[in-house]
């Protein structure tokens, strides 16, 4: 039973070293082939020429935490729907009914967050 | 030929399967090469132009078939530059990690009705678990080059990914409800009986949720704001040279054909034909293998070149605003049902 994981072990192991592979190969050659003379200009952040203004990691617009917040609530709403609906043909309706209680209470905790306008991007 | 046959028969199986994966690896770098030519390509005709035509054109037959071969040497020997700001170790593990799970993905992928590489019951929890990770060497990347467009590429990207992953998973509860079963094979098992059975007819809308998420989740025009070339430069790969670079690009199509691949998949029908049940069952043309599931993947590959051409790019909040307020709508009213339709055994699924 377990060991019909393997093979999806072995294709991340050969999939790592492509990336792994391809990744020294290509810094190698870039490097030894390099024309231009490193230097702290060539080195520097890409922004139009100028010199940076302000650090980067800056402060960021807190919706986008809300989002990831949603997500985590609807993404274990989904975690648990996946073994519902593989055991549905043989729960009957007692199934179907519970989960329609759960989804009706996520459902209006959705509608609440869209009446608070937390899915609001202007 | 038997002779061969026969010792491959006689082989380990996990012999067999690393041999399956090293093919499956080598076609899939094969395909997104011949992919950025197709896309090249598709998206010239559609403007009137020719596309690349200058690289091995033999005789004027397949001009610039070898384009591809020349952009990969290219960016081998591209220098990759490190920026000084940048955090050294994951800026350089960041575009691993985005190649590494568009590739592993697809372990489960049912090939043909005898050839999956891994044949496990948890088949789509692995996709997901695994296209999930992708989105991490993205912010990876973005935070850690330390400039201002990368940053700001890697927070629109993750937060578009997650709001479409949702959509894309309240879809796929639908195929599974549908299908009683995890493993992809089975999935496909489960829409045998002609065009009719296919899930993208009795789960119409989460088709059309699925095929928009998929576009999303890939980054693809119309809703490629986190690369944005116009107005945010490059996004979160802005940094990237060379090789770096070029892992991205790898990862962006091999992502594009996965998506496609599991479209086909999970709504129609894989690799079973379309004419079954219409034409005799000893007929070629109604035989299911793996041929079926390359057209169907084809088919959606062009389309994504097909938006591109098509559709200007959708504004920030438009994206957020489709995601949130209409996929997941739809996609939580068609669960609902499907859920009534799989307990009446209404439609296709009567006979089980």
């Amino acid at each position: 039973m377990l060991s019909q994981y393997l093979p999806a072990l072995i294709f991340l192991g050969v999939a790592s070293g492509l990336a792994a592979v391809l990744l020294l190969l290509g810094t190698g050659l870039g490097r030894w082939l390099a024309r231009a003379p490193d230097d702290a200009e060539k080195r520097s952040s890409y922004e139009c020429g100028f010199e940076a203004f302000e650090e980067t990691r800056m402060k960021f617009d807190v919706r986008y935490y809300l989002v990831a917040i949603l997500f985590i609530v609807f993404d274990l709403e989904i975690a648990f729907l996946f073994p519902w609906a593989v055991a549905l043909d043989s729960i009957g309706g007692f199934g179907l009914i519970s989960m329609g209680i759960f989804l009706g209470i996520l459902v209006v905790g959705f509608i609440y967050e869209w009446k608070k306008g937390a899915l609001e991007w202007d | 030929m038997t002779a061969i046959l026969d010792l491959w028969a006689a082989l380990p199986d996990v012999v067999r399967s690393t041999a399956w994966i090293l093919i499956v690896t080598v076609a899939v770098i094969l395909s997104v090469a011949f992919t950025t030519l197709w896309e090249r390509k598709v998206i010239g005709w559609m403007q009137l132009r020719k596309g690349p035509n200058r690289v091995g054109s033999i005789f004027g037959l397949l001009p610039g078939i070898f384009q591809p071969f020349a952009d990969v040497i290219k960016l081998l020997l591209k220098e990759v530059v490190l920026p000084s700001a940048a955090n050294k170790w994951l800026f350089r593990v960041a575009p691993a990690i985005t190649l590494i799970p568009a590739f592993a993905a697809w372990a489960v992928m049912p090939l043909d009705p005898a050839l999956v590489i891994a044949d496990i019951d948890a088949g789509l929890l692995y996709v997901l678990s695994l296209t999930s990770v992708g989105v991490y060497g993205i912010i990876l990347a973005g935070w850690a080059t330390n400039s201002k467009y990368a940053f700001l590429g890697a927070m629109r990207s993750a937060a578009q990914i997650v709001a479409y992953e949702i959509a894309m998973g309240f879809a796929l509860v639908g195929v599974v409800m549908a299908a009683g079963t995890l493993n992809l094979g089975d999935i496909v098992r489960a829409q045998e009986g002609g065009v009719s059975s296919w899930f993208f007819l009795w789960l119409f809308p989460l088709f059309v949720v699925y095929l928009i998420a998929g576009v999303a989740e890939t980054n693809r025009a119309p809703f490629d704001v986190a690369e944005g070339e116009s107005e945010i430069v490059a996004g979160f790969h802005v940094e990237y040279s060379g090789i770096a670079f070029a892992l991205f690009f790898l990862a962006e199509y091999a992502n594009m054909i996965l998506i496609s691949a599991l479209t086909a998949v999970f709504f129609l029908g894989g690799w079973l034909s379309p004419f079954e049940g219409v034409l005799a069952a000893d007929n070629a043309l109604a035989q299911p293998g793996f041929h079926w599931l390359f057209l169907k993947l084809f088919f959606f590959l062009t389309c994504f070149m097909w938006y591109r051409a098509t559709f200007p790019r959708y504004r920030y909040d438009q994206i957020m605003r489709l995601g949130w307020k209409v996929l997941i709508p739809v996609t939580l009213v068609w669960i609902a049902v499907a859920a009534v339709m799989v307990h009446f055994r209404v439609g296709p699924w009567s006979a089980n």
